[in-house]
C-alpha cells in the first residue's frame, strides 16, 4: 500500500469513526462499584462468549469417557 | 508535595485502602477517557474502568512507584479493553456501527456517503482486536505513537506495523464489498 493510499484510508477511517469526546469523564461516581468489585473477590466476571465453549468441551469429554472408558487413565494423566 | 505523592504510592503498594481511593479519585477520569477512546461506548467504558481499578489493586505489589502510576494504569486499562474487544467481538462491532451512524455529517467529505462510512466502521470492527486497538488510538484518536506503544507494551515500530496492517486489511475488506477507498 502506497503512502497516498494509506493517507486516504486514514482520512476515510476518521470520517467513519470520528474521535470520541473523552474529556467528559464518567457519568457517575464509580468508586462504589470498585468497592463492590473488590468485595466480590478473585473471580472475574464470566465471559458469556466462552460459556458455550466450556459446555461443549465438557460434553465432548463426557462422551469420550462414555464411549472409551479406557481413556480415563489417559485423561487423568494429563489433568 | 513530591514526598506526599510518593507516600501515597507506597501506601497503595502496601494495600492501604485510603491511598487506593486517593489514586482512584485522581486518575479515574484519565483511565475512563483512555478506555472510552478504545471501546467507544460510555457504559462499557465505565464497566471497564471499574475492572481496571480492580486489576490495579490486585497487581499493587508489582507496582514500581519510581515508574509512576499513570503509565502503569494506562497499560492495565489497555489490556482490560483489549480483553473486552477479544471476548465481546460482536458487541464491539455494534458499537463501531453506532459510532459511524452518529458521525457528524457536517465534518464529512460529501463524496463519502453515509453508507460508505457505515460499511467502513463495520469493516473496522471486524479487524483483529490488536490491530484495531493500535489503529483506533494512533489514527482515529491521533494519540502520539510513543504513548500508544507504551500503553500496548510494544515498540513504536511495532505500532506502525500494526496500523499499516490494519489499514491494508480494511482496504481489502472494503474492496471486496465493491468500495474503492
Amino acid at each position: 500500500m502506497k503512502t497516498h493510499d494509506e493517507d486516504s484510508m486514514k482520512k476515510l477511517l476518521r470520517q467513519a469513526l470520528p474521535p470520541v469526546n473523552s474529556d467528559a469523564g464518567p457519568g457517575r461516581d464509580l468508586w462504589p462499584n470498585v468497592l463492590r468489585r473488590l468485595d466480590a473477590g478473585v473471580a472475574a466476571p464470566a465471559s458469556p462468549g466462552w460459556a458455550w465453549f466450556d459446555a461443549a468441551l465438557l460434553a465432548g469429554l463426557v462422551g469420550l469417557v462414555a464411549i472409551f472408558p479406557v481413556s480415563i487413565p489417559v485423561l487423568l494423566y494429563y489433568l | 508535595m513530591r514526598n506526599e505523592v510518593s507516600d501515597v504510592l507506597n501506601q497503595f503498594r502496601q494495600g492501604d485502602a485510603d491511598a487506593f481511593e486517593a489514586l482512584f479519585r485522581q486518575h479515574q477520569r484519565a483511565v475512563y477517557g483512555w478506555i472510552l477512546r478504545i471501546v467507544r461506548n460510555p457504559s462499557t467504558a465505565e464497566e471497564l474502568t471499574v475492572e481496571t481499578f480492580w486489576r490495579i489493586y490486585q497487581a499493587r505489589v508489582r507496582f514500581d512507584p519510581a515508574q509512576g502510576f499513570e503509565g502503569w494504569a494506562r497499560r492495565i486499562a489497555t489490556r482490560v479493553a483489549l480483553d473486552w474487544l477479544r471476548m465481546r467481538r460482536t458487541e464491539s462491532e455494534v458499537s463501531f456501527e453506532v459510532c459511524a451512524e452518529a458521525a457528524a455529517p457536517a465534518a464529512a467529505d460529501p463524496a463519502v456517503t453515509a453508507e460508505i462510512r457505515r460499511k467502513t466502521a463495520l469493516a473496522f470492527g471486524r479487524l483483529p482486536p490488536k490491530l484495531r486497538i493500535a489503529a483506533t488510538l494512533a489514527v482515529i484518536e491521533e494519540q502520539p505513537q510513543k504513548d500508544v506503544a507504551a500503553a500496548l507494551g510494544i515498540s513504536v515500530a511495532a505500532v506502525k506495523v500494526r496500523v499499516f496492517r490494519a489499514l491494508r486489511l480494511l482496504r481489502k475488506d472494503l474492496e471486496q464489498q465493491g468500495i474503492k477507498p
